[in-house]
């Protein structure tokens, strides 16, 4: 099976997930990852939505895959997975499968035997880049899914509840990473999980939270509207990742592209008050133009490693948003205490 | 706010013993770096003289003083320190600092603890209190008791129920620990365990458990982050030093991965380090469940290996720490733009291997266990298990091509059922071993419960060779074979062709190595490291060749007889190539290493010194020469094959190396200029060495022809002896020939370490020995100035010296043994290579002989008037030796090199000299009861006057009973005690239960011969009740005269700039 990238590169290797019929081809964003640990967790990110995956880590699949009900949405969400070595004898007393049987079950498509540190300089070089996985040839055009409403593809269809406590957050669901609902549906709280769009502005709450999801952030038009609703309302905003993003547009800042992302579980944040610094698990190619924050606003934490944004927060209403993970899996758990904080704060709502 | 002090006092480990090898010089001198470019200036205060951290330029003061507490607090009252660093040197350094602090010194001097506060290292350090601290935040420890005495830890035992583990608490690698399976085995252990350390743990049994690690690193602000996590092949049971270890943990999923990593630095926090430091787990295989084993509050043996693993400078970072610095304001020093605040990524796997060298001892047990007993370690780096697992047992440099395919027969394990359950130093060869022979790797999980992940790995190995043994070499089965780690020699022999054929074979397939970086970030973001690795899983290499470059090839795993003397000569040529404007490439994989350091070469090749790998390296490089002479045996071994194959060598060429090695052609030539050889022959047959030895007269000395790793020498003093050791050691036959020499008999030792260019001597150093010819030069005690060679005989040392060189045209260094006796020289061996000696003779002479080789090896003028005879003062070299570790080894000075390494100190006499050198290698000066025990007569005779001046000086001397016999008749006092074996009272077993003797001086009845005897029974006790011991006769009387010589002198405390 073959990677073929939009510059003209190919690459061959041994397919180890789903095939491809001859003469079709899979399409996506090149995109690359430098966890270590932690790829059924990974693959099943929303936020991957529309990307072929690049694992820097060269020993793919060492421990199968667990049960699913403990990953992060019910399905894989790449696109199609390229490793250097995939494990074919996995050992884990929790396995229930095989990363391969996995992947062809799901229908996606895998290659073995790359040399992934070469793509990734490739990738780190020029960009992340438009890719097709076929097993022959590769069509002249090359699909963006940026182009393509990702989030509508991966939210929920319908509303669904979680927990009867007092507290009542509504969850805007963008391909929202399950670890996001265990973290915040907790006793006390219900938490009321809606499709990206839903318009939640009629319905009684008491705060907002806007999850992850994958692609261009202003693609997302009607959830920048409600969310700018519920800012008008003065209801407390948390954001995670695509939703930094979703509140920074709806505050009047901008995001731009970054040229390969941060994916990894070592992206370092600082917080800007304490200058304390956390690890964190990313997973994003978007990003907020701190410099275009409106008056009000400052940055939270940003990364020490490029000094791109890691977060904002309002100076005076209740606010925030963070560019990482804090529900980690895979990752990190470093900054769990933001789900804590957060809900602390409600209780004094 | 940073702390800024003027003067830190930096505390070194000491000479290399197993548990605590060479990683401290990579540690002690990223310290001194970071502080140095504070400008605060450094006292270094470490008798380790072959190490980098105690080199001129280096540290602003060193003192080379045993690491005591007399001596600690003479340096402090001297230097005034405001801050002591204490966690850079090992439990050595760390001990001695929290005794310092203790007993008040440092309070009293006004000395900060730099780093972790000495209140958080006694929590990580006294078990209980550990337990205690990690409860407080809920975090799991195994089941444990401390105890105190016998009756305590029974009943502790009781109450965790058999089996038990019992470790000691405050000491190095795991001395003293293991399973106890029952109440009697409880008792014999502690009873010898509780004369040494005042508490013992009893604690839950883990055995089948994975053991995992983690590197924390935390700042004073509360930034706390994992550098690397590590897992071990060897399950719980073995020490993390004697397992197999990977970087990072290959069987563990995200949960927990970061489930082990969120408790470690919970627990971190809470203890409150400041620095770097591990934390070690045992991980349930299936539940998950886990328990926190220890933490370590200073830098270790794997925090050097997980630094170069991930290629973080963590005792650099540490050290900045230490000052107050936090993470966020470190930079990435590979990067140089990123953050130190972050983890790194990976995108290789490492493995370690831990390198053993017990077959130099006779008795020693060949089981690993929980005890330490590895004297170092290799690394290897790949982009699969395979391929680093292959890779790393070559290196061991113990004569395996790989897991399989071996040439030798030492890895054909037919029991190999039992060395998988009960593991030995070879357990790894046994799998192998029993995979080839079609057991499943199921039943090798259930033998060993190493996880299957592992075995499975072993597994793909073995199948491709079946596959190789069928098929022919297309690209893609050459390629599968190279990805899984096979060198071409290993296909040579499976396929039954040359190594070179296969070379030649496989780059006409163009299968070939490519060159990648490790760079702490997977890619991420570039980076300008010259930390470089080859593999087969890739098509690209990260780098172009380099411009006017010298490739300097390093020694490889510490062993017995190749330690950190070889890496301080490697680094010593790096340094001066780079002065004289060459990029310098240097090539070896022993993590614990300074030369491995980032900043050591402008390229760092962590690769194997196989003709294969340098080959791929310099076909890559195209250097204008090679270094084969500073890294010792490993490089030498190279310089002929790597000449054949068109790779310039620089200094003496590799065709006069090769005659100085081969002992047929060597010894020609010795005849030819004159030069008088002890007698010897090389033999094929039994008959034929009885004839010989009976001709040369016994004693005799004999060897294989062809050392092996770890084939024997012997001294044999009759017929008996020698049919014994051919039969049983040797197997003597036309492939294994041995050699035969006479073996001369209270001969004395002299050695000269020269440089040379083009066949005129340069500079030279000659060190006499303090014992007699017989204990390996390794072991010996060194004295330079010498003391006892006659004029003279060092002329006509320097004589013969001279003639050797102009017959060898030799270029750079070199080092010749002598044995002096009666006004003859003869000469036993030469070296054209740097030796053990080389940073010793440069420190105590003040001209850097590796730094005047490299020159000369340019063709640069080296010459000069060197005055290296002509000094103000001496300094002796003493052997460090590790008989703690290795039970069951007799005790005593042989042909076979034994120490694991060496201390040297300074004096304004040679008696002062040896008393600190003694001291600095953990010899205990007696306080009042001395056991004699001196063998043969001519040892009583000799050693009489060195008892009388001992009762003199008031020592109570106790003697067995026939040296009790021969005193009184001498009418020198002692108390006479019967030999263990009697049954009458007191015996010698009475006096040693008592506890009250400060010095056994014991003389083997038979010299040179290991025997199992009452006199090695008291040898054997001397070290596992650490009561200091002299077994060399020349020793025990230098040593007799140095203490009355010196009595009411004092040891001065003096730097080493005191004394030039």
């Amino acid at each position: 099976m073959k990677l073929y990238l939009e510059d003209g590169t190919v690459f061959e290797g041994k397919s180890v997930g789903a095939s491809i019929k001859s003469g079709k081809q899979v399409h996506g964003e090149v995109v690359f990852n430098t966890g270590m640990v932690g790829y059924p967790e990974g693959f099943t990110d929303p936020s991957y939505a529309g990307q072929i995956l690049v694992c820097t880590y060269p020993l793919i699949g060492n421990y199968g895959v667990p049960d699913l009900k403990t990953l992060e949405s019910e399905k894989v969400q790449i696109r199609g997975l390229i490793v250097s070595e995939y494990c074919e004898e996995y050992s884990h007393a929790n396995a229930k499968m095989s990363l391969g049987q996995w992947l062809k079950d799901s229908g996606i498509p895998a290659i073995s035997g790359i040399d992934t540190r070469a793509l990734t300089k490739k990738l780190r070089e020029r960009g992340v880049m438009l890719g097709q996985m076929s097993e022959g040839t590769a069509t002249k055009t090359f699909n963006d899914p940026n182009e393509e409403n990702l989030v509508a593809a991966v939210s929920p269809k319908k509303k669904k509840v979680y927990g009867d406590g007092a507290i009542k957050i509504i969850a805007l669901d963008c391909g929202m990473k399950e670890n996001i609902v265990r973290s915040l549906a907790r006793p006390g709280v219900t938490l009321i999980r809606v499709p990206w769009d839903y318009d939640f502005t009629t319905e009684k709450y008491d705060a907002l939270f806007i999850s992850n999801g994958p692609g261009d952030p202003t693609q997302c038009t009607s959830t920048i509207n409600h969310i700018q609703a519920a800012m008008h309302d003065s209801k407390p905003i948390l954001g995670i990742c695509l939703g930094n993003q979703l509140l920074a547009l709806a505050a009047g800042a901008f995001t731009y592209k970054l040229k390969y992302g941060h994916r990894a579980q070592n992206q370092p944040a600082i917080e800007s008050t304490t200058g304390r610094c956390y690890i964190t698990s990313q997973n994003h190619g978007f990003a907020v133009d701190t410099k275009t924050l409106p008056d009000g606003w400052e940055e939270w934490f940003s990364n020490a490693n490029d000094g791109s944004n890691e977060g904002i927060r309002h100076k005076s209403k209740p606010w925030r948003s963070v560019q990482f993970h804090p529900e980690a899996n895979p990752g990190p758990t470093d900054t769990a205490w933001i789900f804590d904080e957060f809900l602390k704060s409600l209780k004094t709502v | 706010m940073t702390i800024k002090p003027k003067k830190i006092l930096l505390l070194g480990s000491g000479g290399l013993r197993i548990g605590q090898a060479g990683e401290f010089d990579y540690s002690g001198s990223q310290a001194i770096n970071a502080f140095k470019e504070e400008d605060i200036r450094v006292v270094l205060m470490n008798p380790n003289i072959a190490t980098v951290q105690t080199d001129e330029k280096r540290a602003d003061t060193v003192y080379f003083l045993p690491l005591t507490e007399k001596f600690a607090a003479e340096v402090i009252r001297k230097e005034r320190p405001d801050a002591i660093a204490l966690s850079f040197g090992g439990q050595t350094a760390l001990n001695l600092g929290l005794s310092l602090e203790k007993n008040g010194v440092l309070k009293k001097y006004g000395v900060k603890v730099l780093g972790t506060p000495v209140s958080t290292i006694r929590d990580t350090e006294d078990r209980e209190l550990f337990v205690k601290r990690l409860k407080q935040i809920d975090v799991k420890t195994a089941r444990s008791r401390a105890t105190s005495n016998v009756a305590e830890a029974k009943k502790a035992a009781e109450e965790i129920g058999y089996p038990v583990m019992v470790r000691s608490g405050f000491a190095l690698g795991g001395e003293g620990s293991g399973v106890v399976r029952n109440e009697k085995d409880l008792v014999a252990k502690l009873s010898e365990v509780f004369r040494n350390v005042s508490q013992v743990l009893v604690e839950e049994y883990l055995g089948g458990w994975k053991e995992i690690e983690y590197e924390v690193v935390r700042d004073r602000a509360d930034n706390c982050i994992t550098v690397c996590n590590m897992e071990n092949f060897d399950p719980m049971g073995i020490h993390t030093g004697e397992s197999i270890v990977v970087a990072p943990s290959q069987t563990l999923s995200n949960a927990e991965y970061h489930g082990l990593r969120e408790v470690a630095i919970k627990t971190i926090r809470h203890l409150g380090i400041v620095g770097e430091c591990n934390i070690q787990y045992a991980l349930h295989p299936s539940n998950g469940d886990y328990r926190v084993i220890e933490v370590n509050a200073r830098l270790s043996r794997s925090s050097a290996l997980a630094s170069k693993a991930t290629g973080y400078p963590l005792a650099f970072v540490a050290a900045k720490l230490a000052l107050g610095y936090t993470l966020p304001e470190i930079k990435n020093s590979i990067t140089k733009k990123t953050s130190a605040c972050f983890e790194p990524a990976l995108d290789y796997v490492v493995l370690k291997i831990p390198r053993w060298d017990l077959n130099k001892f006779e008795n020693a047990a060949p089981r690993i266990g929980t005890e330490m007993k590895s004297v170092g370690e290799v690394m290897a780096i790949g982009r699969s298990f395979e391929e680093a697992l292959q890779k790393a047992l070559r290196m061991l440099n113990i004569g395996a091509y790989g897991l399989t395919a071996q040439k030798n027969d030492n890895f054909r394990i037919p029991d190999y059922a039992d060395e998988i359950k009960n593991p030995t130093t070879r357990r790894v060869f046994a799998i192998a071993q029993a995979l080839r022979d079609g057991v499943s790797v199921e039943k090798i999980h259930d033998m060993s419960a190493i996880d299957l992940w592992f075995l499975h790995k072993m597994q793909n190995i073995i199948t491709l060779e079946h596959e190789l043994k069928r098929k022919k070499l297309n690209p893609t089965l050459m390629r599968r074979a190279k990805q899984l780690g096979f060198s071409d020699a290993q296909l040579a022999i499976i396929k039954n062709t040359n190594e070179s054929a296969i070379r030649i074979l496989r780059k006409k397939l163009k299968v070939l190595p490519v060159i990648k970086q490790i760079d702490t970030l997977a890619g991420e973001f570039p980076a300008e490291t010259n930390y470089l690795y080859l593999t087969y899983h890739g098509t690209e290499n990260d780098v172009v060749p380099g411009k006017k470059q010298i490739a300097v090839l390093g020694s490889g795993p510490y062993a017995i007889g190749s330690s950190v003397e070889f890496d301080w000569s490697s680094v010593q040529a790096l340094r001066t190539l780079k002065r004289e404007g060459y990029g310098t490439i240097m090539i070896n994989y022993n993590p614990e290493t300074v030369s491995t350091d980032y900043d050591t070469s402008d390229r760092l090749y962590f690769e194997e010194l196989s003709l294969e790998r340098v080959l791929d390296i310099t076909d890559f490089e195209k250097p204008q020469g090679v270094i084969v002479s500073t890294g010792g045996q490993i490089p030498n071994n190279l310089a002929l094959k790597l000449e054949k194959n068109k790779i310039r060598i620089l200094g003496t060429t590799p065709e006069n190396i090769d005659r100085a090695e081969d002992r047929h052609v060597f010894s020609k030539l010795l005849d030819s200029l004159g030069i008088d050889q002890p007698d010897w022959a090389e033999l094929t047959t039994l008959a034929a060495a009885l004839q010989t030895a009976e001709k040369l007269g016994y004693p005799v000395l004999v060897r294989p022809s062809y050392v092996l790793s770890g084939a024997a020498m012997a001294v044999s003093m009759d017929k008996t002896s020698l049919v014994k050791y051919l039969k049983r050691a040797v197997d003597i036959s036309s492939d294994h020939p041995v050699v035969i020499s006479k073996f001369i008999e209270n001969a004395r030792e002299i050695e000269i370490d020269g440089v040379a260019k083009k066949g005129g001597l340069v500079v030279y150093a000659i060190t006499e020995h303090v014992e007699n010819a017989g204990t390996h030069s390794g072991d010996a005690t060194v004295v330079l100035p010498p003391q006892r060679t006659y004029i003279e005989t060092i002329r006509r040392a320097k004589h013969i010296a001279k003639g050797i060189v102009k017959e060898l045209n030799i270029t750079g260094p070199f080092n010749i043994q002598f044995l002096a006796k009666d006004n003859r020289l003869q000469v036993i061996e030469c070296n054209l290579r740097a030796s053990r000696s080389f940073p010793f003779v440069s420190k105590v002479t003040g001209y850097n002989f590796i730094d005047i080789a490299t020159r000369a090896m340019l063709g640069l003028d080296v010459a000069g008037n060197y005055r290296t005879l002509e000094l103000d003062f001496v300094a002796v070299k003493s052997p460090q030796f590790s008989y703690g570790r290795i039970k069951g080894a007799d005790p005593i000075s042989y042909v076979e090199m034994a120490s694991t390494g060496e201390v040297a100190c300074f004096g304004d006499t040679y008696s002062e000299a040896l008393l600190k050198s003694m001291m600095a290698a953990g010899f205990r000066l007696p306080k009042k009861n001395v056991l004699v025990s001196l063998g043969k007569e001519e040892n009583k005779v000799k050693l009489l006057p060195g008892i009388q001046t001992l009762v003199g000086m008031g020592f109570k001397i106790f003697a067995t009973e026939q040296t009790a016999e021969f005193l009184r008749e001498k009418g020198v006092k002692c108390e006479k005690v019967y030999k263990i074996s009697t049954a009458k009272h007191p015996n010698v077993s009475d006096l040693l239960e008592k506890g009250t003797l400060d010095l056994i001086i014991n003389i083997p009845t038979r010299a040179f011969q290991r025997e199992s005897t009452d006199g090695f029974t008291i040898r054997r006790k001397a070290i596992d009740m650490n009561i200091p011991l002299l077994t060399n006769r020349q020793l025990a009387d230098g040593f007799i005269t140095a203490l009355a010589e010196q009595k009411g002198n004092g040891l001065k405390t003096k730097s080493w700039e005191e004394y030039r």
